[in-house]
């Protein structure tokens, strides 16, 4: 049996990860282990001499263990969170050793997703800190026999300067901790004017291995006595084997089995697809043997899903009237007045994820307990749905986080774990299930297709003085609720129920649409669709009224002012609205600061080419972005530079939040110019990157500047929120330089490469 | 049996002769440093060097490897770091760092034969390398910093 310590006495810290939503558990696993007992979910951290906290721990010889307990997938959270700890701590990031935490819930939520990884673990990972240093400084004290208030800390040492003592943290580890942990209102954080990292710019922890081969990610996870499997799944979602040659794949070398799995049932979840899995001693074998399947299906009814008559569907209730979701005056009794007015329709089509790492995981079930080693960015979810297909305890599922090669929400969504743990238990011995490319991006969690309808009556002014848009999309819930067609709060809030403009009439309407694809995350989700919409909406009313489009956007933004979201069902991205109110003067400033940065009105443009700009603010991150295209006579599109200005509140890793936003602009190179899913007859049509085309080298913008606003408002999101105003910003910049205006991504629609 | 040289051991194949490189390095000898990111030669992230030149692993078969010197991430240099791996470390490329072995194969193939390539020979060399988290503005600086090195 493992021990489980009660720790109240040692008082787990709270206060922050409570402040976000989260659970922090106050037992501890003792490492004692014999056969048969639990897995221990334990880090060095857990076993260090003084350990005031789940993610912190410190050995008489110095060493610092910090636990990052949220996944690394680029955004570099698994080195800026310590960081924070670190700071507080005031210790030598020289001496700090990360280690991965396992899928537990103790550290609160780990699910990586949502741009909130800073935003909602800042406050503990300094408390983190800040406690182990308070009990260091205690302990010092006590030694010396000296007040604590005399005392300091200086990287790594408590310092008693008038006697001129020093002690280091690895020396005083013990004695600390003999020492109660203090409350959360003993301690007193760092002022911001002796912060040693936060706000500096700190490279990944992991630099060095991301460049010698030597970072292990899931497809480099390895176990003795491991087989590889590779799934042929259903073609169409729902569909289900009527028969298959179990055969033929056999005779290829290195093939050993052949292995049913069930459908899903109900929604598909995070349950397996099912389909036919070839067990094999090496990867390519296991491929090979599918091709042999020859399998025989029952596609069920999502083979009705086509693409084109789905757009059609979509645009036509769009067209009629839908659900209010929020209102403001009464828009149509000024349409009726016989103003000037102005409508569009805007597309955007399914969109993939295609993280370079295809998805994969490896699974060991061995004494009724599951061992899982997987690229995951959400190991909790991976424990939840393993137990649940395997029936066994929560507890009893050990999930290992490697690094992620990309994630981009993919990860967040853990069938592929569940598939490789359903095959383990039936063949009682550790396999790794990889998924090709083609799997990747035939049986993803797609990021909506979405049809959004404008509406603008323009004034003498040429303002708007009615507004009304509707967007149609297959929502995310649908996944656990096949009857769920219309958009969640969630992900209405994504730049559509929060349009930044003061309108006197303004009516937000959402429309039902059935799913026949899983629907899930991608990189900025909704915003993605909602802001290409409103942002170019805007810059066609601007044209329309003979406005420069920055003046004209600066206008409907007008005077500084915080939202009022009354009667609106609006979640701020799970924060508060008084800690993070939406404030329309910070999207006001960085328009103004990238307007400015990006010499907007002052260079000269020459033929085929122009400048687009656009302004969003998601995950609670003020961006605004100023592309700048060349486009030649063959409709060749070139972006030569790329200004975003920023308002992310503190930001505690610059130099990672300036690569997010270089990144954002390449990811949205790849929706706008050729990211486009679509199906036939219910079976996705691309298969590859020949098909499936995402950014390379010679396609991104040229150059990205990057300006970070200073801000002492509370850390937000910087991973997600770049992408959807750049690709907005990209399509006004294609109207500034050819006058067509794109309305439908991606841009090769309109014959543009 | 198939004879090759994989980071200057021998090495010989008894199985599969149409399986590809990759999976021999990933799969047979346990060299996880080059990736699978396409299987078609699409992507550029299992690239290794053949006799010198920069290859798609994933399309090239044990056949062909065979008589041949095969480089991965793993023997690129065996004094530590190529001044290429080191330009990567200065301008801090990687974001998730799964295309970047393939990367810095391609990058080290290119300086090889040019020593100061222009934007548009960078371009053209590194084109068939897929970085999706987007660090390809920095893969053209650091690329710039290892020429500098390599004089």
């Amino acid at each position: 049996m493992s021990q489980i310590e009660n720790v109240s006495r040692r008082r787990f810290l709270t206060g922050g990860i409570i402040a976000a939503g989260a659970l922090v558990l106050g037992v501890r696993y003792y490492h004692k282990l014999s056969p048969g007992d639990k897995l221990p979910h334990d880090t060095k951290a857990d076993h260090a001499t003084l350990h005031p906290s789940v993610y912190l721990g410190i050995d008489p010889d110095g060493a610092v263990w910090i636990v990052a307990s949220r996944s690394e997938m680029g955004t570099t959270s698994r080195t800026t969170l310590p960081l924070i700890v670190a700071d507080e701590l005031d210790a030598d990031w020289k001496r700090v050793k990360i280690e991965q935490a396992l899928g537990d819930s103790r550290y609160g939520d780990q699910n990586t997703d949502g741009s909130h990884s800073i935003r909602s673990f800042y406050d503990a990972m300094r408390v983190a800190g800040a406690t182990a240093r308070f009990m260091l400084i205690q302990a010092a004290a006590q030694q010396w026999g000296v007040s604590a208030a005399e005392c300091e800390t200086d990287l790594h040492v408590v310092v008693h300067r008038s006697t001129n003592r020093r002690a280091g943290y690895g020396e005083l580890a013990k004695a600390a901790a003999k020492l109660p942990v203090p409350k959360r209102e003993e301690l007193k954080l760092k002022p911001k004017s002796a912060w040693r990292y936060v706000g500096k710019g700190q490279v990944s922890y992991d630099l060095e291995a991301l460049v010698t081969g030597k970072a292990i990610y899931g497809m480099d996870a390895r176990v003795d006595g491991m087989v590889y499997a590779s799934v042929e799944h259903p073609p169409v979602l729902g569909g289900k084997v009527k028969s298959f040659d179990d055969k033929e794949p056999l005779k290829v070398a290195g093939v050993s089995q052949i292995i049913p799995i069930d459908p899903f049932q109900q929604a598909p979840g995070f349950q397996p697809l099912g389909g036919i899995a070839v067990i094999a001693d090496n990867t390519w074998a296991a491929f090979q043997g599918r091709k042999k399947l020859n399998i025989s299906w029952d596609n069920g009814a999502n083979e009705s899903y086509n693409s084109d008559s789905y757009k059609n569907e979509l645009r036509a209730t769009s067209h009629g009237p839908c659900k209010v979701v929020r209102n403001i005056g009464d828009a149509d009794a000024v349409f009726a007045k016989g103003e000037k007015i102005q409508e569009a329709d805007y597309y955007v089509p399914l969109l993939a994820h295609a993280a370079m790492e295809p998805l994969v995981a490896l699974a060991e079930f061995k004494d009724g307990k599951a061992t899982i080693w997987a690229p995951t960015q959400n190991p909790q979810a991976v424990q939840d749905i393993v137990s649940k297909e395997l029936g066994i305890a929560k507890e009893d599922v050990i999930c290992h986080v490697t690094l992620l090669g990309g994630g981009f929400g993919r990860k967040s969504k853990p069938d592929y774990a569940a598939e490789a743990a359903v095959l383990s238990k039936k063949m009682g011995r550790p396999v790794k299930v990889v998924w090709t490319r083609e799997d990747d991006i035939k049986f993803d969690y797609y990021n909506a297709v979405a049809s959004m309808y404008m509406k603008a009556a323009l004034g003498a002014n040429g303002k708007p003085t009615a507004w009304l848009q509707r967007s149609v999309f297959p929502p995310i819930p649908s996944i656990f609720d096949v009857n769920a067609v219309y958009g969640d709060p969630s992900h209405l809030q994504q730049g559509w129920t929060d349009i930044p403009y003061d309108l006197p009439n303004l009516r937000i309407e959402n429309g039902p649409a059935k799913a026949h694809v899983r629907i899930g995350w991608l990189r900025s989700v909704a915003n993605i669709y909602h802001a290409f919409a409103i942002q170019c909406f805007t810059d066609e009313l601007a044209h329309a009224v003979g406005r420069d489009p920055l003046d004209y956007l600066l206008d409907l933004i007008g005077n500084p002012r915080t939202i009022d979201f009354k009667g609106v069902e609006y979640p701020n991205y799970g924060a508060a609205l008084d800690a993070y109110p939406w404030e329309t003067g910070r999207l006001r400033n960085v328009t103004e600061v990238v307007a400015e940065k990006s010499g907007w009105g002052k260079r000269k443009h020459g033929k085929g080419t122009g400048v687009g700009i656009a302004a969003h603010r998601s995950f609670l991150t003020y961006v605004a972005t100023v592309v700048e295209v060349e486009v030649n006579d063959q409709g060749e599109v070139r972006i030569p530079r790329v200004d975003v200005a920023l308002d992310a509140g503190l930001v505690v890793n610059p130099e990672a939040t300036r690569a997010q936003f270089e990144g954002a602009a390449v990811f949205g190179t790849s929706v706008a110019r050729g990211g486009e899913i679509t199906a036939t007859k219910g079976v996705i049509d691309q298969s590859n990157f020949q098909d499936y085309s995402v950014a390379r080298i010679n396609e991104v913008p040229s150059q990205t500047n990057v300006y970070i606003v200073e801000s002492d408002a509370p850390p937000a999101g910087v991973g997600e929120p770049g992408v959807p105003p750049f690709i907005a910003a990209f399509c006004n910049a294609i109207f500034a330089a050819t006058g067509k205006r794109v309305r439908d991504l991606p841009i090769s629609r309109l014959g543009l490469s | 049996m198939i004879q090759l040289k994989v980071n200057g051991v021998d090495q010989s194949f008894g199985g599969e002769p149409e399986m590809p490189l990759l999976w021999y390095l990933r799969d047979v000898l346990g060299l996880t440093g080059s990736k699978f990111g396409c299987g078609v030669g699409l992507c550029g992230a299992c690239t290794v060097h053949v006799n010198r030149q920069a290859t798609r692993s994933c399309v090239t078969t044990m056949r062909d490897a065979g008589g041949k010197e095969v480089t991965t991430i793993e023997g690129l240099d065996k004094n530590g770091l190529h001044p290429v791996q080191k330009a990567w470390i200065q301008i801090n490329v990687p974001q998730c760092g799964y295309c970047q072995v393939g990367q810095i194969m391609q990058a080290v193939a290119l300086l090889n034969s040019k020593k100061k390539p222009a934007d548009y020979e960078i371009d053209e060399a590194m084109a068939g390398n897929i970085c999706r988290c987007g660090t390809y503005q920095r893969i053209r600086i650091a690329i710039k910093a290892a020429a500098g090195e390599m004089t």
